[in-house]
């Protein structure tokens, strides 16, 4: 794109520059409109699950207004320091969670090549980058000088290192059987009919899509698994002396890692962008056809993968409000003693799987036919690709 | 005309140093584990500048997201009072000071002095590696087959075509030992005299 | 205007071995000043990172003038070589730190000076 301006004599500094500003800002509105919308949505559908309405009364029909509203007084409150605190790194924990949880956007594909930088290790990257989060989680914990705040610390680092390893492994399987690294291939292979699906590839990756659920949940901290928060046992854990809008940023950041892994896990098992029924190809919107056709096709494509993350956080509110917290030993117990063996078995049983039916059961596209049918300006610059 | 390579290597390799000084620099702890962190995440940042896309990738996620993390976990189990910032005399902090600007002067004598590292890229003439796809090679390298080095024609340029698979396996087997080891030295220890009570386990102290 | 002409440069190898040298230096300074245990292993770290930076600049093709004199992939390989070891070492040097604060209930790696634990 940003050769695409540059051929209209735009300076190369600016040209760059402004592409990558508004990648930004579009990712930036998306997640900010994301955790706004998914406040909302937590009051609504904790309501419905708790048998009750959820906001009616007050804020316009269905009480849309009410997250806008949050949004202003959270602004407009007052931010306490504790007085024991560690002015600095109290100031800069919520930005290094919110940093790391937008960092995952820049490598996460949106339609077929709509992302922010099409990288060769894009799965690797976002797992790294996702377990980056936990920084600003436990330099908040500590910059409070609370115990409250230090339990939760502690108790989310164990917790996050803990989990990394299954989630890893959770998120290996697919990559294996895709034999790339890079979303956007491994997105393009799951095209067609919802049965070439990777959630539908073996018996032992439908299991996998759960394992990876659970450690998804556990990994953003969300109920069952917030031993990091625990309102009943820690006050608020690691939130405990935030405030305002500093509290309102770890708040988008946890947001913004749900829609995060909701969408890893649309790209790696329940086909991306490729919606069940191949509505895009069957309506001739494909690049073949016109640039313009193909432009409307990726749109499609992008409304999909958007419908899929949202549905995948919308079941991680199900979960929230549906089952109790569990105590530390027993998260401790649900990854060490059930996910990892589960996870291990499941990637040598997904191995055998491909090695006994190389093909499959279905016919399937190989990975580098999905590379090549990407459009060609989605190669966008690699880092220091500028050279001289 | 801004060299883009030369931007980014700035905006990398200078919060590398700054934040390596303040890891020195600071008596805090606490402060000192967030430098390092801020430290090595700005070298996958190097990394990633410099071609290498996975080890990038392996650095944000090994050392920055799981070593230090351990690290961290570690100073707080063991931060508290006194601990939190150890001071040492101004002496001790002189004669480092010495001997670190001394061997820092050798060292950068020693990068600058020799023309070939000095030389500027030119123009790319057949890279070695194609940039930012090393995922593969290194994976078929880690197996032992060098798949970069198959085009070599001379025999003698030809390095390590028998790949790294023994390290590989020994590195594999050394982290295993490692865990088990680590493990061990660091579980909790029943205390068996009858003076002191039982750490853990209060519900059933052992005699 | 020195900075801007060197913004204009395209960076060398040595550019690359400078932030390892300032990395190299930095964790034996840190090694040898710091008394607090876990002090003494973030030095180790940065020793280990300096070491990973220069053989990967050595490993680039981008950096130097004849890019068939760059390590290729060993370099790169080596780099996780290390990656994984200073992983191994930090856990080992971990519970050493908290069997060492256990029995010594401190830190200070100077009142380590008995040899019975």
């Amino acid at each position: 794109m940003a050769d695409y301006l540059v051929q209209f004599g735009l300076p190369v500094w600016l040209a760059y520059g402004g592409v990558a500003l508004m990648q930004c800002l579009i990712l930036l509105t998306i997640m900010m409109f994301a955790a706004a919308t998914f406040t909302w949505m937590e009051r609504k559908v904790s309501g419905r699950i708790q048998d009750r309405l959820g906001p009616t009364r007050v804020g316009g029909r269905f009480g849309w207004l009410q997250s806008p509203a949050d949004g202003i007084k959270l602004l407009c409150k007052e931010d306490l320091m504790p007085a024991q605190a560690d002015k600095i790194l109290f100031r800069l924990a919520p930005y290094i969670s919110f940093c790391a949880s937008f960092c995952v956007f820049l490598a996460l594909p949106f339609s077929n090549g709509w992302v922010a930088q099409q990288l060769n290790v894009a799965a690797f990257f976002i797992l790294a980058i996702a377990g980056l989060e936990v920084f600003g989680v436990i330099t908040a914990g500590y910059a409070s000088a609370s115990k409250w705040s230090l339990y939760g610390a502690m108790r989310e680092a164990a917790q996050v290192v803990s989990y990394e390893v299954p989630f890893g492994i959770c998120v290996l399987i697919p990559v294996m059987v895709a034999g790339t690294l890079d979303l956007v291939a491994i997105g393009n292979m799951q095209q067609g009919w919802g049965i070439n699906w990777m959630i539908f590839h073996s018996p032992f990756m439908f299991v996998t899509f759960f394992i990876y659920l659970t450690c998804a949940v556990a990994s953003t901290n969300r109920a069952p698994f917030d031993l990091a928060e625990a309102e009943s046992e820690l006050v608020a854990g690691f939130l405990t002396e935030y405030s305002g809008f500093r509290w309102s940023v770890f708040f988008m950041a946890e947001y913004g890692s749900m829609t995060a892994v909701s969408g890893l896990a649309a790209i790696l098992f329940l086909g991306g962008w490729h919606g069940p029924i191949p509505i895009a190809d069957l309506l001739g919107l494909t690049y073949s056809n016109h640039a313009i056709l193909g432009w409307f096709g990726e749109l499609l494509g992008a409304c999909n993968f958007l419908f899929k993350a949202f549905l995948g956080v919308t079941f991680m509110m199900w979960l929230r409000w549906t089952l109790p917290r569990l105590r530390i030993d027993q998260v401790m117990t649900t990854c060490l003693k059930y996910c990892i063996p589960l996870a291990a078995a499941m990637f040598v049983g997904v191995m055998l799987w491909t090695y006994a039916l190389p093909g499959g059961i279905l016919p399937r596209k190989t990975p580098m036919a999905a590379v090549a049918e990407a459009p060609a300006w989605t190669t966008v610059e690699t880092p220091g690709g500028d050279r001289p | 005309m801004i060299n883009w390579h030369t931007l980014f290597f700035l905006l990398f390799a200078v919060p590398t140093c700054l934040f390596a000084v303040a890891v020195v620099a600071s008596a805090n702890v606490v402060r000192m584990a967030m430098c390092l962190i801020a430290s090595l995440a700005a070298v996958a940042g190097l990394y990633f500048l410099a071609g290498a896309d996975f080890v990038g990738a392996m650095q944000l996620m090994i050392y920055v997201g799981g070593t230090l993390v351990l690290l961290v976990f570690g100073v707080m189990l063991t931060v508290q009072g006194p601990s939190v910032s150890l001071k040492i005399s101004s002496a001790n902090w002189l004669m480092a000071g010495l001997a670190g600007g001394a061997l820092l002067i050798v060292l950068l004598s020693a990068v600058v002095g020799i023309e070939a590292w000095t030389s500027k890229a030119v123009a790319e003439t057949a890279p070695a590696v194609e940039a930012g796809h090393t995922v593969a090679p290194l994976g078929m390298g880690l197996l032992g087959i060098r798949v970069d080095q198959l085009s070599q024609q001379d025999p003698t340029l030809r390095r390590g075509m028998s790949g790294y698979l023994l390290p590989f396996e020994i590195v594999s087997v050394h982290l295993l030992v490692v865990l088990i080891g680590a493990a061990h030295l660091a579980r909790a220890k029943r205390r068996r005299t009858a003076s002191t009570p039982a750490t853990t386990a209060p519900l059933n102290p052992e005699p | 205007m020195s900075f801007l002409s060197f913004l204009s440069q395209p960076v060398s190898l040595s550019h690359y071995l400078i932030v390892g040298a300032v990395l190299f230096v930095c964790g034996i300074v840190c090694m040898a000043t710091k008394r607090n245990a876990i002090g003494v292993l973030m030095g180790v770290e940065l020793v280990l990172n300096g070491a990973a930076v220069n053989f990967v600049a050595f490993s680039s093709p981008f950096l130097r003038a004849d890019s068939q004199l760059s390590l290729g992939l060993d370099g790169h390989l080596i780099t996780l070589f290390i990656i994984v070891l200073a992983a191994a070492e930090a856990a080992v040097a971990l519970a050493i730190a908290l069997c060492y604060y256990n029995t010594h209930a401190t830190i200070d790696v100077d009142e380590g000076d008995e040899l019975k634990g």
